[in-house]
């Protein structure tokens, strides 16, 4: 067993800016309506926070605080994706037909609200789960 | 969907769910008590439309399948139909009666055997219904699919593999060739439907594509129904379980190619070509057969060659009969006709006896543990109902009363003595040989009927030589089944018009469409006097027994036939050459190099490119509404030129990894120049991504090492990547002066109104071309899957691998 290499600047680094990288690719994510982002970028930049924490933690330790099951999270996505397109179908759209409409919420005032959202969400879930399963089955290989 | 469309894919979806309920309840109770009851329902369901098609109406029912391409499902049961229809649910029903007591509910596995067997029956039904011409190819194929799987089940033994690619390579091949005929005749008549064909034959018998089309798909009918030359996959298909070689390798598939010459007579029939090609393969095949049966040894060997036999029997008699088309409706067109007629009835009765002798030999094969008629003898006394089975079947065969086999015999004598009347087609003077072939193939089968019944029934019993101990009679459960097809027999032969009027006269109309039902003139009779055919059978039995007794004397003879001249020699000499000479071809280009692939790829988009460019004189440049370079444009430029000839001439790997991401980022700038935030976002983001994995790729990979390349391979790559460079840019140059469509642009100005979004790209991404995006992701993730399970599986597979080892 090697010695624990003494890491503490890259732990808190790494900590620190995790949390600013998932905020900020909430933020994409959000803004992708109306502003540069959307689902693939918000996505992609998820999982490169992921893949931050991964390089400078361990797998096992991201796994135990974070345990999901990436190659499910990316069926998921595709699954959400494909059923937004269905429930269209319900009420006699077409498959893949986006509707959207505007709310008055509490707190919020005049919300828009898009279905696309949810297809978007699906993009995101996709992209995040193929991205790490791709690059920790890689480098689990070479451990 | 109607009711019947639902009772012909019964067995597709039983299929489905036959899986859940052999793991469910199978431990308890043997899956094939749930199996049977859908050919019951089938059959029952078929019979119950016997007297509305004994009138001579017929079933149409469509549903649609494929719409947009005029393919649809109809349903379009005729006489014809109906016969095998109910051959195939009878049979269907028999033999999984039988293969409930055949197969072991433990050792087995039951739930691939039904499900391939479902799936059979299914495409067979569908078949045999099928108006629409590509409907019934893909049901074609997936009876040669099926046949395939079951040839295999036990496929851990190397001949059952074998035996099963033989017969699929054969008869994908004539399905391939039927398919081709059947284009052609859906371009001559522009209709996909059988019976609008049948509405216009003149305009199929006219056209230059008739004989074409006559081959291709007499190609497919022989591949299918085992006739010389493709014969040879037939005893080799033996290897299946015996249930299966009774259902598919003597009742039904092979017959599918039979059907197919039935159906297309009213097309073809009347023409000297397919009269000679049906007939003549088919005595041919009839005397093929009873040859070589005689000389086998294994019990099911011996059957499958007297199913070749039989079944160019049937042939023979079709491509006779056909000559009725020749003939307006009268005496001349009688004559012929009753050949078909010998032949629908021949088919049901080769059914039942065939059926029941490759029980008889299941069982035998069940009890004893050998199908060696050397070490098998003796079982008359230790197996009286089996013999009795066994002796109904092979006389029947043989062709003697009081059986089936001797009234259908004697009118195939009848349809070959009238072939060689026939002086209105060409070559008529070797018509003459048909009676005689007919002969000498009936004192052959005659012979080999004998063998199958004298050799294991009687003679001394020699316990010694048989692989299992106390040998006893087959349970009842699996002597029902022979016994029901036995009685079938004996009845048929007593009560043959009962057959005649409400099945193969409906039948017969549909295969001469002049007739009606009330003008089929036929009536089977046992007895008409010492006529000819009553003398050919006798002179059949009297020199046949000759012959058995003196077999050993003669059958020496087979010997001397070298084995270089066999067809199976040639068959596998071919395949074995056939897969050199490919390996060979494959692997000089195939070399594992992944330069040489990308040296590939580069050529072909260099030249297809290339070529479209100078051949449609596309090189002309027009930059008038380009817009000004600015001093960042070049800047940039000037960077990415620098970084990309750092990562071709860098020593270290890590340096052209970094400069080849500096590339990438340069990139993003560009996009930033020119407005394109998204762009640029999501470049960045990917850009990242890459670097991480390659990276993380660098880790496995050795050391970067200038290898002294020879001159030829550098300068062959210098030209190479020069030329795609070149092609690009003026490819790139040539496209932005040119605009061949309107621009969509107009079309998503108004995403703001259509999809509440001020983004255009991400509404287009997401609503307008939500469809795109949706099987993007879908990709991403079997590329995702894909490597996972490359990596991984990869892992666990050279774990086992060591496991085995050690």
């Amino acid at each position: 067993m090697k010695p624990e290499p003494n890491d503490v600047i890259l732990h808190t680094v790494s900590k620190l800016t995790a949390v600013i990288i998932f905020t900020f690719s909430i933020d994409l994510f959000w803004a992708g309506h109306h502003f540069p982002g959307g689902g693939f970028i918000g996505g992609l930049t998820t999982a490169a926070g992921i893949v931050l924490l991964y390089l400078s933690f361990d797998i096992e330790r991201i796994q135990t605080n974070l345990p999901i099951d990436y190659k499910k999270l990316a069926a998921l996505g595709v699954l959400i994706s494909v059923s937004t397109g269905l429930a269209g179908m319900i009420y006699g759209d077409n498959f893949l037909e986006q509707t959207f409409g505007y709310f008055d919420l509490p707190l919020f005032g005049k919300t828009e609200l898009a279905t696309a959202v949810l297809f978007d969400i699906g993009v995101a879930l996709a992209v995040i789960g193929t991205a790490v399963t791709i690059i920790t089955s890689i480098s689990e290989d070479g451990l | 969907m109607s009711l019947l469309h639902f009772i012909i894919l019964l067995p597709f979806f039983a299929a489905i769910i036959i899986p859940y309920i052999y793991k469910k309840f199978n431990a308890k109770i043997h899956t094939g008590w749930f199996v049977v009851v859908i050919p019951l329902v089938i059959l029952i369901h078929l019979a119950l439309q016997i007297p509305n098609i004994s009138t001579g109406d017929t079933i149409l029912l469509s549903m649609p399948w494929i719409p947009s391409l005029g393919i649809n499902f109809d349903i379009y049961v005729d006489g014809l139909a109906l016969l095998f229809g109910l051959i195939i649910s009878g049979i269907g029903t028999l033999v999984v009666f039988y293969s409930i007591f055949y197969m072991d509910k433990k050792r087995e596995e039951l739930h691939n055997f039904y499900v391939y067997l479902l799936l059979f029956m299914g495409a067979m039904l569908g078949l045999v219904v099928s108006d629409n011409v590509f409907v019934l190819y893909t049901l074609w194929e997936l009876t040669s699919v099926s046949s395939f799987l079951l040839i295999a089940y036990w496929y851990e033994r190397k001949k059952s593999r074998a035996g099963a690619l033989k017969a699929m390579i054969i008869t994908v091949f004539g399905g391939l060739a039927m398919l081709a005929g059947l284009i052609l005749l859906t371009m001559i008549t522009d209709t996909y439907s059988l019976r609008e064909m049948f509405a216009n034959v003149t305009l199929i018998t006219e056209s230059s594509l008739f004989i074409p089309a006559m081959v291709l798909i007499l190609i497919g009918a022989f591949t299918k129904s085992a006739q010389y030359p493709f014969s040879i996959w037939l005893p080799d298909a033996m290897e299946a379980p015996t249930p299966i070689s009774a259902y598919l390798h003597s009742a039904t598939m092979v017959k599918a190619g039979i059907y197919l010459v039935a159906r297309m007579t009213p097309i073809f029939g009347g023409n000297a070509a397919w009269f000679w090609m049906v007939g003549g393969i088919g005595v041919i095949t009839l005397i093929y057969g009873s040859v070589r049966a005689v000389r086998q040894t294994d019990l099911k060997a011996l059957l499958a060659f007297s199913t070749i036999s039989q079944l160019g029997l049937i042939m023979s008699l079709l491509g006779v009969g056909s000559a009725a088309l020749y003939f307006d409706i009268g005496d001349a067109q009688e004559i012929y006709a009753f050949a078909i007629f010998a032949a629908l009835f021949h088919l049901f009765n080769h059914s039942t006896f065939k059926g029941a002798l490759f029980m008889v030999v299941g069982i035998i094969d069940h009890e004893t543990g050998t199908r060696d008629i050397r070490r098998l003898g003796g079982l008359m006394s230790i197996m009286p109902l089996t013999f009795t089975i066994a002796l109904i079947g092979s006389l029947s065969m043989a062709g003697l009363p009081p059986f089936n086999g001797f009234l259908s015999k004697e009118m195939f004598f009848t349809g070959m003595l009238s072939a060689s009347e026939i002086s209105f087609f060409t070559l008529e003077e070797l018509t003459i040989l048909f009676p005689i072939i007919a002969w000498v193939a009936s004192v052959f089968t005659f012979i080999y009927c004998l063998i199958l019944l004298v050799r294991p029934f009687f003679g001394t019993f020699k316990p010694d030589k048989l692989p299992k101990e106390k040998i006893h009679e087959a349970p009842v459960g699996m002597l029902i089944p022979p016994a029901i097809l036995g009685a079938l027999v004996v009845l048929i032969f007593f009560f043959p018009n009962l057959l005649a009027n409400y099945i193969l006269k409906p039948a017969l109309i549909s295969v001469i469409p002049g007739m009606t039902m009330e003008t089929v003139p036929f009536k089977i009779t046992a007895w008409h006097g010492f006529q000819t055919e009553l003398w050919m059978t006798i002179g059949v039995i009297v020199l046949g027994s000759i012959l058995f007794v003196a077999i050993k004397k003669w059958n020496i003879a087979f010997r001397v036939y070298p084995d270089k001249l066999s067809l199976n020699y040639l068959y596998s000499n071919g395949i074995e050459n056939l897969e050199q000479g490919s390996a060979s071809f494959t692997n000089r280009y195939m070399t594992g190099s992944i330069r040489h692939y990308l040296l590939y790829i580069f050529v072909f988009i260099v030249l297809i490119l290339g070529t479209a460019l100078i051949v449609f004189d596309a090189i002309t440049f027009d930059f008038s509404n380009n817009a000004y370079v600015t001093v960042y444009d070049i800047g940039i430029l000037a960077a990415m030129v620098a970084a990309t000839f750092t990562v071709l001439f860098t020593k270290n790997r890590i340096t052209a990894i970094v400069a080849l991401g500096a590339v990438g980022y340069l990139m993003v700038m560009l996009f930033v120049i020119f407005r394109a935030p998204d762009l640029a976002m999501t470049q960045m983001v990917v850009e990242t991504a890459t670097t991480v994995l390659f990276l993380l790729c660098f880790y496995h990979l050795p050391k970067l090492e200038k290898k002294i390349e020879k001159m030829k391979f550098k300068v062959t790559n210098l030209v190479v990547s020069l030329a795609v460079g070149v092609t690009m840019t003026v490819l790139t140059l040539v496209a932005t002066g040119h605009q061949l469509f309107t621009p969509i642009t107009t079309f998503f100005e108004n995403a703001y109104e259509l999809a509440g979004a001020k983004n255009i790209v991400n509404a287009i991404l997401v609503d307008f071309r939500g469809f795109d995006t949706m099987l993007e992701i879908a990709v991403l993730l079997i590329a995702g899957i894909g490597v996972y399970t490359l990596v991984k599986l990869q892992h666990k597979g050279s774990d086992s691998d060591e496991a085995g080892t050690k």
